[in-house]
């Protein structure tokens, strides 16, 4: 792209280097500070410094000390992981059908996610509150399972579907011409090629309900279902007279790693899964 | 008479019968097809039903609720109300400051980003060293837990901890209410316009080469290769972009509620919503809020996909088959 006009030398490579690293810091500074709160002692964690004069780990040791981030955590896990699983699994099966089958009300299909896709989840709080409390689901790991499949559907819908597209289907001809069923040529022909995209999508779904806020704190009221946005949220200190700042920015560092090392080891997925998904040419 | 209407119906009796027979054969024809159509439905079917049954019926059970007076504190006194809560909220002042802080932070928010992201794109697109950095970066605000970066810009600006505020000499930005808003507006900001970028590039990858080089030779200049050739092309995608975008940033929550808790008129609806239903205990006004702010981002899904006619995402779908 450096065709017209532009040297390719170094006056350019330097140029692009400065707004790289403007990019970069527009990224970095918000995550670096937190994690430099939380790196910082007591004494001087009021000290407006962007970087600590005094480290130490005694943060992450408080957090660690009770079981209230513990089980936080552990339910963050948990929950993701088996709505992910969940929600991946079924967007495979809609999206295969809508990117390779004829059949009657696949518009329909198409719209109802993308109606779920703009739904405003803050008019589900109060129908689902009332709700699962009468069915015995609030407070429950299920009671935010639910809502979490229905909201990363339509994500994995659509980045399914779109990944789909591109595979090479003649395959799976040929699987039919030996005389595969379609359900057959689907299991053993489409699916390990498609298995990118499934990667693809459960990082998505997984950063989605990892990220959720409001289903959390609406829908959870004790730590059997509490998640760690949300007991980051209730953090008080160790002691009533303790300032919560230094173990608040310790959580959030703890929960912020996974999401670090996703984007490390998937750049390049998560960026063609974003784009392939939302845009059609 | 009788034999003409006879005559009449003879050539009538026999259109049906080569259609029957044509039908015939079709049916034997797609035997295939006709697993193919229920595979898709069985393909389909889980998906579909979470998806209406937890947003379907929730709905409808929130209408319901919305015309009962309902207060968690007085259960006893549940009873239907008609339109009341409707009444009582769309008269109420603290409503209408919620939508209108909604309604601001959404354009404000989403203009900013549209050209941020934009540019973003751009660099992403066209920088010749890093790339590989560039992209990773800025997946981290994509990626963050919005209560970790909410957090991280609220010790920002709190006087004696932050940074921002010793950087800047602002006393206490966090407890006045412009200073707030505009807070919350760099939070929502900082935290999605990776992803209006990304949406951006998408498009921009389909700016044709060729159609770039021809217009530099043609003598058109930077801005002008970026108005009249990549615009065009990219209309598509941006408009997808802000369509997502549009309806996410109505939905602010998670910033607004570690940032101020909604504190000096910076609630926006659902965060209001939020606290009638948790703080008040009041699920009939609750409901009334849900439902209002259904209708709400249904009226601006509508007028978003008015606009986009073909391109919206659920006609491509369907065109591109």
């Amino acid at each position: 792209m450096a065709a017209f006009g532009e040297p390719d030398g170094r006056a350019a490579r330097w140029r692009w280097g400065v707004i790289d690293l403007v990019v970069v810091a527009y990224a970095l500074i918000p995550v670096l500070w937190i994690l430099s709160l939380s790196l910082k002692t007591t004494a001087t964690l009021t000290d407006g410094r962007f970087v600590p004069r005094e480290w130490t780990l005694e943060n992450y040791r408080t957090i660690f000390q009770t079981d209230q981030f513990i089980r936080a955590l552990v339910n963050s896990i948990g929950i993701a992981l088996i709505s992910t699983a969940i929600a991946v699994v079924l967007g495979t099966m809609a999206a295969y059908a809508i990117a390779r089958l004829d059949f009657p009300g696949k518009k329909a299909l198409v719209g109802v996610s993308l109606l779920i896709a703009m739904f405003p989840q803050v008019s589900l709080i109060s129908p689902l509150f009332e709700i699962e409390r009468s069915i015995g689901l609030f407070d429950t790991w299920p009671g935010l399972i639910l809502p979490y499949i229905t909201f990363s559907l339509p994500l994995a819908i659509y980045t399914l579907s779109a990944f789909f597209r591109q595979i090479p289907w003649e395959l799976e001809k040929a699987a039919k011409m030996d005389g595969a069923t379609p359900a057959q040529a689907f299991r053993r022909v489409i699916a390990p090629l498609a298995a990118p995209g499934v990667v693809t999508s459960a990082i998505l779904v997984f950063i989605f309900c990892w990220n959720d806020f409001l289903f959390a704190i609406s829908l959870t009221s004790t730590e059997a279902s509490r998640t760690a946005p949300v007991a980051l949220s209730f953090f008080t200190g160790a002691s009533q007279f303790e300032d919560p700042t230094g173990a608040i920015s310790a959580a959030a560092v703890v929960i912020t790693i996974p999401i670090i090392v996703f984007v490390l080891l998937f750049q390049r997925r998560i960026v063609s899964g974003l784009t392939s998904g939302a845009v059609k040419g | 008479m009788t034999h003409r209407v006879e005559t009449a119906e003879r050539p009538k009796a026999r259109v049906p019968r080569p259609r029957r027979g044509e039908r015939a054969e079709r049916a034997r024809l797609s035997e295939g097809k006709r697993a193919e159509r229920r595979l898709g439905w069985l393909l389909c079917a889980p998906a579909a039903l979470v998806m209406v049954a937890v947003t379907g019926y929730p709905i409808v059970y929130s209408i319901w609720l919305s015309l009962q007076r309902f207060d968690l504190k007085f259960p006893d006194e549940r009873e239907f109300v008609g339109l009341d809560n409707y009444v009582t909220v769309l008269s109420n002042g603290y409503w209408w400051t919620a939508f209108a802080v909604t309604f601001l932070i959404t354009v404000v928010t989403v203009a900013i980003e549209l050209v941020l992201g934009m540019a973003l794109a751009l660099v992403m697109h066209r920088t010749i060293v890093g790339r590989g950095l560039i992209r990773t970066s800025v997946l981290i605000p994509y990626g963050i837990v919005t209560v970790v970066a909410a957090f991280s810009w609220r010790y920002a600006w709190t006087p004696g901890t932050g940074y921002l505020t010793k950087l800047t000499g602002a006393e206490a930005p966090l407890t006045e209410r412009v200073s707030s808003l505009a807070i919350i507006i760099l939070a929502e900001v900082w935290k999605t316009t990776p992803f209006m970028a990304l949406l951006l590039l998408a498009g921009l990858a389909l700016v044709p080469a060729d159609l770039l080089k021809a217009a530099a030779m043609d003598g058109a200049g930077a801005w002008q290769r970026f108005t009249k050739v990549m615009l065009p092309v990219m209309k598509p995608a941006i408009l997808v972009a802000l369509l997502f975008r549009t309806l996410d940033a109505f939905r602010i929550f998670d910033n607004i509620y570690i940032l101020t808790q909604g504190a000096n008129n910076t609630s926006s609806v659902s965060m209001l919503t939020y606290n009638n239903l948790f703080r008040g205990l009041n699920l009939g006004i609750g409901s009334t809020m849900s439902v209002l702010v259904f209708i709400t981002v249904a009226i601006l899904a509508f007028i978003f996909i008015k606009l986009f006619g073909t391109a919206a995402p659920g006609s491509t779908e369907e065109g591109r088959r």
